[in-house]
């Protein structure tokens, strides 16, 4: 996509003053900005407007039952913390995040180390691996709900084939795997999109290093662990960090599958946030959880850049 | 090493073997979803599961549409991704030619704080936006929908044009100087023609994000007459069974116009996300 018709170094053009040509009785700098508003009216109003607001009901005891909305002060972010069912989504929300991020890496870094090498056929692998990730959520998870129901389920009736359970799996209506059976929802809708990111990093690899190590007689896994691993990590730490953000606000996958359930097995902060804004319609005590979790992805996301900068300019 | 060795062979071997277990993984669980919607509900309950239907059924496809209304679904998804798109593609590529062409203070620190917004959880503004909705008379409308979803897909809109734009030439720009035109006239006569294949790419992701958005639809629509098609199949359920047959249609008509898409741009696609979420 990146032509360049002409075949110059666009370095050794500073950018030209367009706005030296102001349109009718507009002073120059007015331009650059005036093309920017739609777009910062537009997340001012649905992005940051929302975060602020939230903050401020979250001091509040803002009810659409009830009709008031008095200041309480703390007293939300106290009940919080004692509040069995936050630490409880908390806690399904941070393994959910962390195992799918883990799999979605490993798992999509095998596959692209596999679309790397030629073999018949790889345009067409590479289309298919596009489907998962453009599927809307909500039919992953209906069908998800289908090849895993415990009565008619394929998934079910392939192991019990091969002999690899004795008795039919009650997947999403057991307590003890409903979380594990998002998760594989999620590997599976995910992975196959991170491979195609990985393998954009692993084709900017210049083939003479790997060729080179060959040459000297390293065997396939020495040229991975020591070439190409190092020279992938940073592709591979952003492409993590931004699906372990996406991985922490999950909502759809689980309010359509188990809304949740069995026994509250699946509760997520986002579910547990909606539930609280519009089943109970508690405005105030739902938007201390949803700002909590914005605090959290805040905190999440700091730390991980530092993180990542400071890795990045290791490596490289 | 000669390619007829047992080790190559074997090598081969493998990773034939491995490329035909990603088909399946990405393929075969769509595949299965395809195959039952046109099963029998008493051949789908029989405890052996089959992937070619006998008998053949047409029953589910007739439900969804004459019992559950898919196409009215269809209809609102339609209209609200379509619109989001358009308006996504006008204000992203201002935005974008902007941050690239002008002469503005602050480039990269908007350029992250458009980013940002990217990786705010929605369900913390979802909250704080059905009240103004509400007090602004806006629920059950497309509009909220449209502006929710524009400000939702701009950030990423935004990026991937800024990446394409500062891959054409400058000297372009001086040219056009040269003849004239002044910033609106440069945007919108040189930039926006040579940049054809980035506004498929960004209209497509666009497309695709509002057409499977679930939250903000379920939180601001009540009704049929605004639902779109993630709410319409989340709420596909009777009241003594799951209608698998049922669900499998309708998974099948909304996510087929998708997969058409995405083989045609795949290639686009790639490139484009590529440039936009992962470039340093």
């Amino acid at each position: 996509m990146s032509a360049d018709p002409v075949g110059v170094a666009r370095s050794s053009v500073a950018r030209a003053d367009l706005s030296a040509r102001p349109g009718p009785a507009l002073p120059r700098w007015v331009w650059p900005w005036l093309l920017l508003l739609p777009t910062f009216v537009a997340i001012g109003a649905v992005a940051f407007w929302p975060i602020l607001e939230g903050l401020r009901l979250s001091f509040t005891n803002t009810s659409l039952i009830t009709r008031q909305s008095d200041f309480v002060g703390f007293d939300n972010y106290a009940g919080l913390l004692s509040d069995s069912r936050f630490w409880n989504a908390w806690g399904h929300t941070v393994w959910f995040t962390f195992a799918s991020t883990v799999l979605e890496t490993l798992i999509g870094l095998g596959m692209a180390l596999v679309l790397y090498e030629r073999f018949p056929c790889r345009g067409l692998v590479r289309a298919a691996m596009l489907v998962p990730w453009a599927m809307p959520t909500v039919v992953t998870s209906k069908m998800f709900g289908w090849l895993f129901d415990g009565q008619n389920g394929v998934v079910n009736w392939i192991l019990l084939q091969l002999g690899l359970i004795d008795a039919k799996v009650n997947w999403y209506g057991d307590p003890d795997t409903a979380l594990t059976t998002l998760i594989i929802a999620d590997v599976w809708k995910t992975a196959p999109f991170m491979a195609l990111l990985l393998l954009t990093g692993l084709q900017t690899i210049p083939k003479s290093l790997t060729e080179a190590a060959r040459m000297d007689g390293a065997r396939p896994w020495t040229v991975f662990w020591s070439i190409r691993l190092p020279l992938l990590m940073p592709t591979l730490l952003i492409a993590g960090l931004f699906r372990a953000l996406d991985a922490f606000r999950v909502f759809d996958l689980v309010y359509v599958l188990t809304g949740g359930g069995p026994a509250d097995s699946t509760e997520t902060l986002s579910t547990l946030a909606y539930k609280e804004l519009f089943s109970t319609l508690e405005f105030g005590y739902g938007s201390t959880v949803s700002t909590a979790m914005f605090l959290t992805e805040a905190v999440l996301a700091g730390i991980l850049c530092l993180w990542l900068v400071r890795t990045i300019r290791r490596v490289t | 090493m000669t390619l007829t060795s047992p080790s190559a062979l074997l090598r081969r071997a493998g990773l034939y073997l491995a490329a035909l277990m990603i088909l399946l993984w990405s393929a075969s669980p769509f595949v299965w979803q395809f195959a039952t919607s046109f099963q029998l509900d008493k051949a789908l309950t029989s405890g052996t599961p089959t992937l070619i239907p006998d008998p053949f059924t047409w029953e589910h496809y007739y439900n969804v549409f004459f019992e559950k209304q898919l196409h009215r679904y269809v209809l609102n998804s339609l209209i609200v991704s379509l619109s989001t798109t358009a308006l996504c593609l006008a204000f992203g590529s201002l935005a974008a030619f902007s941050l690239s062409r002008l002469n503005i203070r602050g480039r990269y620190g908007l350029l992250l704080v458009i980013l940002s917004v990217s990786m705010f959880p929605q369900i913390t503004l979802v909250g704080p936006l059905y009240i103004l909705a509400s007090t602004l008379q806006l629920l059950d409308t497309y509009a909220a929908l449209v502006l929710v979803y524009l400000a939702l897909v701009l950030p990423l809109v935004t990026w991937v044009m800024y990446g394409y734009f500062e891959t054409l030439p400058r000297e372009i720009d001086e040219a056009a100087r040269m003849d004239g035109l002044g910033a609106l006239g440069t945007y919108w006569f040189i930039i926006l023609p040579m940049s054809l294949p980035c506004l498929v790419t960004t209209g497509l992701l666009a497309f695709i994000t509002a057409w499977n958005e679930f939250l903000f639809a379920l939180a601001f629509t009540s009704n049929i007459d605004h639902q779109t098609i993630p709410v319409g199949i989340a709420n596909f359920t009777n009241l003594y069974f799951v209608p698998w047959g049922d669900i499998a249609a309708a998974s099948a008509v909304v996510t087929a116009p998708l997969i058409l898409l995405v083989l045609i741009f795949q290639r686009h696609i790639i490139e484009g996300l590529t440039q936009g979420g992962i470039k340093e």
